[in-house]
């Protein structure tokens, strides 16, 4: 059982929805992102999503797009960002993390070590954007043998004849995209997402987690209430790239982790 | 059947791969897309009505075939080998990118599709697409990195001319690479109606043999002309290569022939040195995944992209065909770099000897020529692909030769 599988059984027991929330690594630099994440559990957070920062990141909106380019430029890489998740373990060994990026950092370093590394920093999930199940044997399927969860993304695009290759190698919890396009783009709307979450938790056995386009604490009462809980990320990307000092995020981050709570 | 297992023109596998390269890495949103598209694709290749409509439209829209040329006084002046030139620059819209559009548009049409994306370097894809949404009556959206549209300014009153909407991409660098994450982001956003054309032999499967498909009518003609001017094969076959079109098309119907040598020419900026002012993929990067494909990448250590540098916006591009990435692992081709001193200096030749202005892209592929036809005997035949007019690089060519055009 990973962090993750602990974090939904516990929620279950207490009929919890889970509030997850998204921050990239070393945005602005290191040591504030660290800051920001070690208080995300305090402020109600469930599982951490930590975005590893690329060049391309070609399904992100322009507030990740730019949070990456900010991490970037402040010399951020994928050893960083193992660390950062290292120097977290130290003072929090319940709390999920889920690393979410794009494939090249890990293909570059090579799968196998990412993998051993990734599970000495206490990584416990992988979302990687650009590979869909066509491409499971890259990382997917050796994330499971490593015990890391490989959480898949279901979208409006995947119809009934695809659920089923989606869900195939997913563990964790399936992360539905509640709109198609980018991330920070549109609203997610309950009354369009609820039919859909009800259609691939009918297809999994897992938590369905719905994340795109929730950006206030009404939207994820909303999101969280027609599903098993919701990510919000840009929203609070925006907030860092304002400048704000972390305890003013942090406090957008508790009114959020209230609203999907409160579902 | 041994002769078919020993073919270099059976790939891609069903998973889109040739060798390690290509593949399908891209969102699950896209996903169901590529698919259907697969699908089309594969049932439209094999119906004569997609090609008899392709055929009636190269001859009667796009002017083909184009000629094949002996470049008489050039080969004079380099004193070896015999020079042809595949006469691609001809084209309508001044490059090989329309061969390519006109299968993907006709295709577009037959799913129903109304709303035709794509994205551009030098302009070239840009304003083919441009081109052919306009003669059918197809809204179209163009997508240009903010430096090209500095540098390509003739190109982008082109494709407003033509009806497009042009938007200049800031992401990034604001080049070609740009252009293709910001084209993708469209395409996630608009899956229903929406059609992404892309200009080159890369992206996730099918494109890159899909791509290849439509622009191989210029080898298959150089086949034919080869055949009438010469009554043999060429010794060697030369093209330019920034994703790598143009060239995949020259090649694809040489590659069982062995006995001819493949060349393709990498944009080598200014020099292929570790600064990585360059955008020689093959020749100074290494294997990576980007917008949907395996292939050779300009990266560095920890696997993030780096911005080419080329004078030539059309090859400035930090990837490379996979199928390239394929033919230069197992040796087939062999991939050379070319600096825009270089480059330069063929387009100036080219310009003097035969009354042509090429496109800085294929001065890549000529300035290869000039140093390997003057070593080669006089019955060595030579043919490299004109895939460009230069009339869009003027300015860039003029600013390089320090001429006040202002």
């Amino acid at each position: 059982m990973t962090r993750i599988d602990a974090t939904f059984a516990k929620l279950k027991a207490e009929g919890r929805r889970a509030f997850v929330s998204y921050i990239m690594a070393g945005d602005p630099d290191v040591e504030t992102s660290l800051e920001l994440m070690k208080g995300l559990p305090a402020a109600g957070v469930d599982i951490i999503e930590l975005g590893l920062p690329f060049t391309d990141p070609m399904a992100d909106g322009p507030t990740i797009q730019e949070a990456g380019q900010r991490a970037l430029a402040g010399g951020m890489t994928l050893q960083k960002t193992l660390d950062m998740v290292a120097e977290f373990r130290k003072g929090d060994d319940t709390t999920p993390v889920v690393l979410m990026g794009y494939y090249n950092p890990i293909y570059s370093r090579g799968v196998d070590r990412f993998l051993a590394d990734a599970r000495t920093a206490g990584i416990d999930g992988l979302i990687i954007v650009d590979l869909p199940p066509e491409e499971d044997d890259e990382l997917c399927i050796p994330a499971g043998r490593a015990g890391l969860n490989f959480i898949r993304l279901a979208t409006p695009t995947t119809d009934d004849k695809r659920l089923p290759t989606v869900l195939q190698n997913t563990s964790g919890f399936v992360y539905y995209v509640s709109i198609t396009g980018i991330t920070g783009a549109a609203v997610a709307q309950a009354v369009d997402v609820a039919p859909e979450v009800a259609r691939i938790q009918k297809a999994a056995s897992l938590p369905v987690i719905v994340g795109f386009g929730i950006r206030t604490p009404e939207t994820a009462r909303e999101i969280a209430g027609v599903a098993d809980g919701c990510v919000v990320g840009s929203a609070i990307v925006a907030e860092m790239a304002k400048g704000r000092p972390v305890d003013e995020v942090l406090a957008f981050v508790a009114s959020l982790a209230e609203g999907a709570h409160s579902a | 059947m041994n002769e078919l297992v020993n073919s270099f023109m059976t790939g891609p596998d069903e998973k889109g791969r040739f060798g390690d390269f290509g593949g399908r890495f891209v969102s699950e949103t896209l996903m169901p897309l590529i698919l259907e598209l697969q699908e089309r694709y594969d049932h439209a290749k094999t119906d004569q009505s997609f090609w008899d409509e392709m055929n009636f439209l190269w001859k009667h829209y796009v002017g083909r075939p184009s000629p094949l040329y002996f470049a008489e006084r050039l080969t004079e002046r380099l004193g070896g080998a015999k020079v042809y030139m595949k006469r691609d620059e001809l084209n309508h819209t001044g490059a090989h990118k329309i061969n390519n559009v006109l299968g993907q548009i006709i295709l577009a049409r037959r799913m129903g599709k109304t709303r035709i994306i794509a994205e551009t370097g030098a302009g070239q894809h840009g304003v083919a697409t441009a081109t052919v949404c306009a003669k059918f009556g197809l809204k179209c959206v163009v997508y240009m990195g903010a430096h090209d549209v500095e540098r390509q300014q003739p190109n982008v009153f082109r494709m407003r001319l033509l009806g497009a909407e042009v938007i200049p991409v800031t992401s990034g660098r604001g080049t070609l690479k740009d252009a293709m994450n910001d084209a993708l982001r469209d395409w996630v956003t608009n899956v229903r109606d929406t059609f992404y054309c892309i200009g080159t032999v890369a992206g996730p499967h099918p494109y890159p043999a899909m791509v290849r498909d439509f622009q191989s009518i210029i080898g298959k003609e150089v086949r034919e002309q080869m055949h009438e001017a010469e009554g043999r094969l060429p010794d060697t076959i030369i093209a330019a290569i920034g994703g790598g079109s143009n060239a995949m098309g020259l090649f694809h119907p040489f590659l069982d022939d062995k006995e001819v040598s493949i060349i393709g020419v990498e944009a080598g900026g200014k020099g292929v040195n570790d600064k990585m002012e360059h955008c020689a993929s093959l020749t100074g990067g290494r294997p990576g995944v980007l917008h949907g494909n395996r292939t050779y990448l300009l990266q560095d250590e920890d696997g993030q992209i780096l911005e080419g540098f080329s004078i030539s916006a059309g090859l400035d591009y930090p990837g490379i065909g996979p199928e390239h990435a394929w033919l230069h692992e197992i040796g087939r081709a062999q991939y050379v770099a070319i600096t825009d001193v270089e480059a330069l200096a063929a387009f100036q030749l080219c310009c003097e000897t035969e009354g042509i202005i090429p496109a800085l892209e294929p001065s890549h592929a000529l300035a290869h020529v000039m140093k390997i036809a003057p070593e080669l005997p006089k019955d060595h035949i030579i043919c490299m692909n004109m895939c460009g007019r230069g009339d869009k690089d003027i300015y860039t060519v003029a600013k390089a030769f320090g001429f006040d055009m202002s």
